[in-house]
């Protein structure tokens, strides 16, 4: 079942690509008038008007966020619809720009997805908007993520900084050290596999998400985005630097061969055979909901680091709301937007829905938030840990403008690695000289070294 | 043997055992075998009222879909695969050229464009965007043409018409009856089609409010893994037991027509 749900999520976003090529072709010829920034008695009037707005995404805390909007401002209706998750959504979203019908006025966007669809001419830029000033708002590392080619392409609503969710019963039972440099990681895998064999530290069978964030943490650099200029290095020393420590975990077996989010997973996660996992902060809330059995038993760590005394982390998921460049009701979605992402009340409805990170200053630092003890870590004040990582964040990341379509491809090279225990690196080359031919087909100027 | 039984009755054996776990013992008791909770009412009560009930909507739209999709599709079929094979009209051959022609197209691959035509007709979004392109079956076209080709005597009709019939009378009192066991395993290939369809209504509908059950419930099976997803695996696979009994009960029911226009088929006459 897993197999062919992939292969039709590839499918999709190869078709959404394609689109996406139509769409730049346009866009060259395309004459937008300059917007003139709305003042404050523009954005009053607006909001006083009938209007309504169309919003598709799939976070549970969109609906309540929308109607603690629309009882602020009772002239505007929210519509918020589910077209459903990431590929999907994507798709949709791709195929409505195209057709020039029926697109949102606001989308949900993972920040990897952002630049293939801000360079597409898909959506509006929200420096015409103002949004320059809110800048302040939000977490150096969580502006940076909607930044394409100097234009603003959303606004913050999530953030995803790595930490390690451990079992701590089983470290416990098994006498083995909570990691703290991924050489202990290392370590810690063998031990743990030693003391019983059906245990591993954790999974990975090959995920485009978590190898890109690992290689942002070990100071990699792969894709370096200047207007239609990309610069591919896979083998650069970030991306060589995890291959080569990973290559190890994989080849000796350490991690168990099973996909993020399958039945498997959350299995292997409730009975305690998946010891860990080194993902993006929101997985606190995840695993609360999807892992009821593991209650009490799980704690939150920093992410583990390559030298003793580095406190670099990188982000993992995490994302963002854009506005479609087709929208015809852009005061108001600003309106709405900087509601959802920027404000007290936004943000307290998003963490108190689905838990999460929060990307404005302000919320980072509430003591409220921070302290909060989390009964399902066993009362451990999580949130300080994650508020770290979020602080601690290394700045200079660049996902590809084509990055959905480059992770929907992953498997067919470095997932190869994965099933055949070789070197990660040569599925890293492989991986490379897919993407870097699809970029060119694309009408990039790509170099690939 | 055994092998086949198991490919066959394992899937369908999982499905009944799984849904009658709780989402929590869905993952903390062994797989082929029930669990000591046994919550099937429950499972089926939980899927019924999920997110306001939009399990009963999708189960509504995809009935919606089959009769007027597959119904129509079968119908159209049936008419146009009749005249062809029993009427001499110029351009036949071209017709057939063209039917041959779309069927080695995968509709996967017209997804898009349809998607785009639909677009600027303003159907997208609306049931016409699933049911329009279900009312064209090219292989049922084809499947009655062959049968009507074989199983309808032209001597037959030539005789009514010597009787004085006029050709509607022909087809509804003498032709329609012979062809029905034809028709019958147009409308189960149509049915079970229309009622699996998911390309076509993935990329066509943007509403969850006229998804048919397959593409609900993959998204539900999707909200399991995002952030701040509520797995349901437990409802999506209740909600896939509940999706397949209308399906079976209809093979089950259209079988012996099936079975019986089979072995009409062969049958030098």
């Amino acid at each position: 079942m897993a197999s062919s749900k992939k292969s039709v999520a590839r499918w999709l976003s190869v078709t959404a690509t394609a689109a996406m090529l139509a769409g730049s072709l346009v866009a060259c010829g395309s004459s937008d008038k300059p917007v003139e920034t709305p003042d404050a008695g523009d954005v009053e009037s607006a909001l006083d008007e009938k209007s309504s707005l169309l919003v598709w995404g799939w976070d549970p805390a969109i609906e309540p966020v929308a109607a603690a909007f629309e009882a602020k401002y009772p002239n505007v209706d929210v519509e918020v619809v589910n077209v459903g998750t990431n590929a999907d959504h994507y798709t949709k979203v791709q195929n409505a720009i195209t057709a020039g019908k029926g697109a949102p006025d606001l989308a949900q966007m993972e920040y990897q997805a952002i630049p293939q669809f801000a360079l597409s001419d898909g959506l509006a830029d929200l420096t015409e908007l103002g949004a320059k000033d809110l800048e302040s708002k939000y977490t150096p590392a969580a502006w940076n993520n909607v930044l394409v080619n100097d234009g603003i392409y959303g606004l913050p609503w999530g953030t995803g900084p790595m930490a390690l969710f451990y079992n701590s019963a089983v470290f416990e039972k098994h006498g083995v050290e909570v990691p703290t440099t991924w050489a202990e990681y290392t370590q810690a895998a063998k031990d743990l596999k030693a003391a019983d064999p059906a245990v591993r530290i954790t999974n990975d069978s090959g995920d485009a998400g978590f190898s890109t964030s690992m290689i942002w943490q070990a100071g990699g650099q792969p894709f370096k985005i200047d207007g239609e200029k990309v610069e591919i290095n896979l083998q650069d020393e970030g991306s060589v630097k995890w291959a080569t420590a990973w290559n190890e975990l994989v080849q000796d077996e350490l991690v168990a061969p099973i996909s993020s989010w399958s039945d498997e997973w959350y299995q292997g996660l409730g009975n305690g055979t998946i010891a860990s996992l080194t993902i993006g902060a929101w997985m606190a809330g995840n695993l609360e909901s999807g892992v009821p059995d593991g209650a009490g038993d799980w704690r939150v760590a920093p992410m583990p680091v390559w030298e003793a005394g580095d406190t670099g982390t990188s982000e993992n998921g995490g994302g963002a709301f854009s506005m479609l460049k087709g929208s015809e009701n852009k005061i108001v979605a600003q309106q709405f937007l900087e509601f959802m992402t920027a404000s007290t009340e936004g943000q307290t409805i998003t963490l108190e829905t689905v838990g999460g990170i929060p990307s404005t200053v302000a919320e980072l630092a509430n003591d409220e938030w921070l302290n909060r003890e989390w009964e399902y870590f066993g009362g451990q004040k999580v949130n300080q840990v994650l508020a770290d990582s979020a602080n601690n964040v290394i700045t200079g990341w660049q996902y590809l403008p084509f990055q959905v379509y480059a992770n929907s491809v992953f498997a067919d090279s470095v997932g190869q690695s994965y099933e055949n225990r070789t070197d990660i690196n040569e599925g890293l080359k492989a991986w490379q000289s897919t993407v870097a031919e699809f970029g060119t087909q694309q009408g990039f100027d790509v170099t690939s070294k | 043997m055994v092998l086949l039984i198991t490919y066959v009755f394992l899937p369908l054996f999982w499905l009944i055992v799984n849904s009658t776990k709780t989402q929590a013992s869905l993952f903390s008791s062994f797989g082929l075998w029930f669990s000591s909770e046994f919550s099937l009412i429950e499972n089926i009560t939980t899927l019924f009222a999920y997110d306001d009930g939009i399990f009963l909507r999708w189960l509504s739209n995809t009935a919606l879909y089959v009769v007027v999709g597959a119904g129509g599709a079968t119908l159209l079929a049936t008419f146009g695969g009749y005249a062809l094979a029993k009427f001499d009209f110029p351009g036949r051959r071209w017709v057939f050229i063209l039917i041959l022609g779309s069927l080695s197209i995968p509709g996967t691959a017209l997804a898009v464009p349809t998607f785009l035509l639909f677009s600027q007709m303003g159907l997208t979004n609306t049931p016409w965007a699933v049911i329009l392109p279900s009312l064209v079956s090219p292989f049922g076209l084809y499947l009655i043409w062959i049968y009507a080709a074989e199983s309808v005597p032209t001597s037959l009709l030539e005789a009514a018409r010597l009787d004085g019939a006029k050709e509607f009378r022909i087809f509804f009192t003498i032709s329609s009856r012979l062809l029905a066991p034809g028709l019958v395993t147009v409308l189960l290939f149509s049915i079970v089609g229309t009622w699996n369809n998911y390309f076509l209504p993935l990329i066509m509908l943007n509403d969850p409010k006229w998804y048919p059950l397959t593409v609900g419930l993959n998204q539900w099976n999707a909200q399991s893994s995002t952030v701040g997803g509520e797995p349901i695996y437990h409802l999506v696979i209740t909600g896939s037991l509940v999706a397949i009994i209308p399906i079976i009960a209809v093979f089950l029911y259209l079988q012996k027509y099936w079975q019986s226009g089979l072995a009409a088929g062969s049958v030098k006459q």
